[in-house]
C-alpha cells in the first residue's frame, strides 16, 4: 500500500526512469521553518511535514508581528493613524497612505485637486517600482543569485532619494494625507524624476538578461507552484499573484481611482512561457513587466502635472459623518482594503484592514503539497509576502 | 450591474431572506438573515448575472450599544467588475454563523481572524483556530469591552 502511495506522490520525472528504486521506504519528518529564516521574508513560521525531499503538508503560523493596528485605529484620530498605515506593508508605504486617505475621503465626501491626484499617482507608481525591485531582487537571492539584489538596490536607492526629497523620509513617508499630499514638490524634482525614468528603463533589460532568462533561475522557478486562475480567485489572491495565473485583473483598470482612467497602460499577465501558466516564474515576471508599465504611467502623469493646490482644506481634527465605507487600492502586492466605520466621532469606530499578503499567503497550504522542500523558498518568494501586513 | 439592480435581483429570488438593503450612499449593501447566509452566498457566486467570485474581506463590527455583532462580506466580480456587500447581524452574547469556506475558500482565514479577534464562531469551519493571537490568550481584543491583561505567562505589562 505504502509503495503505491509513494509512486503516486512522486512526479514521474523525479524518478529518473528507475534510477531511484520505487520501493524505497522513507520516514515522514516534521520540519520547522522560521520564524527566523532568511527565505520566509520576515517572521513567518511554517510547519512542514515532509517525506524525504517532498513536502506533504505545510501549515503557516502567523502573528509574530501582530500589533493589532485595527485596535490602535480606534484610539487615535484619523490623521494620527496615517503613520500607522506606513508600517503595514513597509515596502509600499505610499500606497498604504493612499488607500487610507481614499477611504476617509470617500466617507467624508472630500474632493482632492487634480495636482494632488497626479502627485499621488506618481508616488504610488514610484513606490510600486521600489517594491517590485525589492521583490525581484530578493527573489534572486532566495534562488541563490546574489548579484541581482545589489543591482536592484542600486536603482531602488534612487527612488528612495526622490522620496526623501519630497517627503523627508526614506521608508515611512506619511506623505499622502487626507485631502491631498502633505506638501508640494521641491524645486527640480520633476527633472530628477524624469532623469531617473530614462536611466531606469534600460536597466530592466539588464535584470532580464541577468536573472529572468537565466537558465538556472528558470529551472528553479518554472513549473513550480502552479496556481490555476480559478484557484487564485477562490483563495482571494490579488495583484501579481492572480495576474501571474493569467487573469488580467487590476483595480486600476476595473474600478479606477485617483484618475487612473486617464492613463494608458497594459496589464501584464502570466503566459506560461517557461512552464505552465501560474507558476513561480510567471508571478515573478509579471512584477518585472509591471515596472515597465509603472514607468509609462509616471511619464504620462508628469506630463499632465499642472500648477495648482496640492491639498484641499481639511480641518486638523477630521470628523466624519456616521456611516461606513469599503475602499480598496491596487498595492504592489495586491488589493489593500480599508473597511471604515464611523460613528460621527473624531476617530474610527472600527477599521478593518484587508492586507493583500494575508490573503495571498492563504493559498500556501494548497500549493505546497507535492513540492520539493527546496521549492518552498521559491513558492514563498514568488507570493512575495510582507509580514507587517500579514500580521498587521 | 448597479447596486439597486443587484438588490432587486436578490429580492426577486430570495425575498424572505433580505432584512433591509441600502442601494445609495458610500456603502451599498444588503442585510440578510444569518441562517440564510450560505444560501445567499452560493446564489451570489453562481448567479450568471452576478458572479461574485472574489471575496475581498470579512469585517466584524462590535456594537455593544445595540447588543450585536455585524459581519460584513465585501465582494467583487472579476468577470463583470461590479462590487457589493452583504451583512449579517449576530447576537453579541453568542455570535454564531455558518462558515462560507465551502463557497469561497478565501473565507477560511478571514473567519479565523474574526474568531480570533472578535469571538465569532463559524459553524462547520474546517480549521477554526486562533490565527494572530497565541492559542491561550484570554479574550478577544477587538471587542469594545476588552480589558487589557496585566500578565501573560509570567510577563508583566505596564499600562
Amino acid at each position: 500500500m505504502k509503495e503505491i502511495e509513494l509512486q503516486y506522490r512522486h512526479p514521474p520525472d523525479l524518478l529518473h526512469d528507475g534510477e531511484i528504486p520505487s520501493d524505497i521506504r522513507t520516514e515522514e519528518l516534521v520540519l520547522n521553518m522560521g520564524p527566523q529564516h532568511p527565505s520566509t521574508h520576515g517572521v513567518l513560521r511554517v510547519i512542514l511535514q515532509t517525506d524525504g525531499e517532498l513536502v506533504l503538508k505545510a501549515t503557516p503560523y502567523l502573528g509574530y508581528l501582530h500589533r493589532c493596528a485595527e485596535k490602535i485605529a480606534e484610539k487615535v484620530t484619523y490623521r494620527q493613524f496615517t503613520p500607522y498605515t506606513d508600517r503595514l506593508d513597509y515596502l509600499a508605504a505610499m500606497n498604504n497612505n493612499l488607500g487610507f486617505a481614499l477611504a476617509v475621503e470617500k466617507l467624508g465626501g472630500i474632493e482632492t485637486p487634480p495636482r494632488a491626484d497626479y502627485l499621488r499617482v506618481i508616488f504610488a507608481e514610484l513606490n510600486r517600482i521600489a517594491s517590485h525591485l525589492m521583490a525581484t531582487g530578493s527573489y534572486g537571492l532566495d534562488m541563490g543569485a546574489f548579484t541581482p539584489l545589489i543591482y536592484c538596490f542600486r536603482e531602488r536607492e534612487w527612488v528612495m532619494d526622490l522620496f526623501e526629497a519630497a517627503s523627508g523620509a526614506r521608508l515611512t513617508y506619511s506623505y499622502i494625507t487626507i485631502g491631498g499630499v502633505r506638501e508640494d514638490l521641491p524645486e527640480g524634482w520633476v527633472g530628477r524624476c524624469r532623469e531617473f525614468l530614462d536611466y531606469f528603463e534600460p536597466k530592466i533589460t539588464e535584470y532580464n538578461n541577468l536573472l529572468s532568462f537565466n537558465h538556472i533561475f528558470i529551472n528553479r522557478t518554472g513549473n513550480v507552484g502552479i496556481c490555476p486562475p480559478e484557484l487564485a480567485v477562490a483563495y482571494g489572491l490579488t495583484g501579481p499573484c492572480v495576474r501571474g495565473s493569467g487573469l488580467p485583473w487590476d483595480l486600476r483598470k476595473a474600478t479606477p481611482y485617483c484618475r487612473y482612467n486617464e492613463f494608458d497602460f497594459d496589464i501584464p499577465v502570466g503566459r506560461g512561457e517557461n512552464g505552465a501558466v501560474g507558476d513561480c516564474w510567471d508571478r515573478y515576471f509579471v512584477r518585472v513587466q509591471e515596472m515597465v508599465q509603472s514607468v509609462r504611467i509616471i511619464r504620462q502623469a508628469l506630463d499632465k502635472l499642472a500648477d495648482g493646490p496640492v491639498q484641499v482644506k481639511v480641518p486638523r481634527m477630521v470628523k466624519l459623518p456616521a456611516g461606513e465605507v469599503y475602499c480598496e487600492v491596487e498595492n504592489p502586492r495586491g488589493q489593500l482594503g480599508f473597511h471604515l466605520v464611523s460613528d460621527g466621532g473624531t476617530s474610527p469606530y472600527r477599521l478593518k484592514i484587508r492586507g493583500p499578503s494575508f490573503c495571498n499567503l492563504s493559498v500556501l497550504p494548497v500549493l505546497a503539497p507535492n513540492c520539493l522542500l527546496a521549492d518552498i523558498a521559491a513558492l514563498l518568494g514568488s507570493i512575495d509576502i510582507v509580514m507587517g501586513e500579514v500580521d498587521r | 450591474m448597479t447596486p439597486s439592480d443587484i438588490i432587486e435581483l436578490l429580492k426577486q429570488n430570495h425575498a424572505s431572506s433580505v432584512v433591509s438593503a441600502a442601494a445609495e450612499g458610500p456603502y451599498p449593501h444588503a442585510v440578510i438573515k444569518a441562517e440564510e447566509l450560505k444560501t445567499i452566498a452560493a446564489f451570489l457566486k453562481t448567479q450568471p448575472r452576478l458572479r461574485f467570485d472574489l471575496l475581498r474581506c470579512i469585517s466584524a463590527i462590535d456594537w455593544p450599544a445595540k447588543n450585536n455583532i455585524e459581519l460584513a462580506y465585501d465582494l467583487i466580480s472579476t468577470s463583470l467588475g461590479h462590487a457589493f456587500a452583504v451583512k449579517v447581524v449576530l447576537d453579541r452574547a453568542d455570535p454564531q454563523v455558518e462558515s462560507l469556506s465551502a463557497v469561497w475558500p478565501a473565507a477560511e482565514w478571514h473567519e479565523r481572524e474574526a474568531f480570533d479577534l472578535m469571538g465569532v464562531v463559524f459553524l462547520h469551519h474546517p480549521d477554526l483556530r486562533r490565527i494572530l493571537m497565541p492559542e491561550d490568550w484570554p479574550g478577544h481584543p477587538l471587542r469594545k469591552d476588552y480589558q487589557d491583561i496585566v500578565e501573560y505567562r509570567g510577563l508583566k505589562f505596564n499600562p
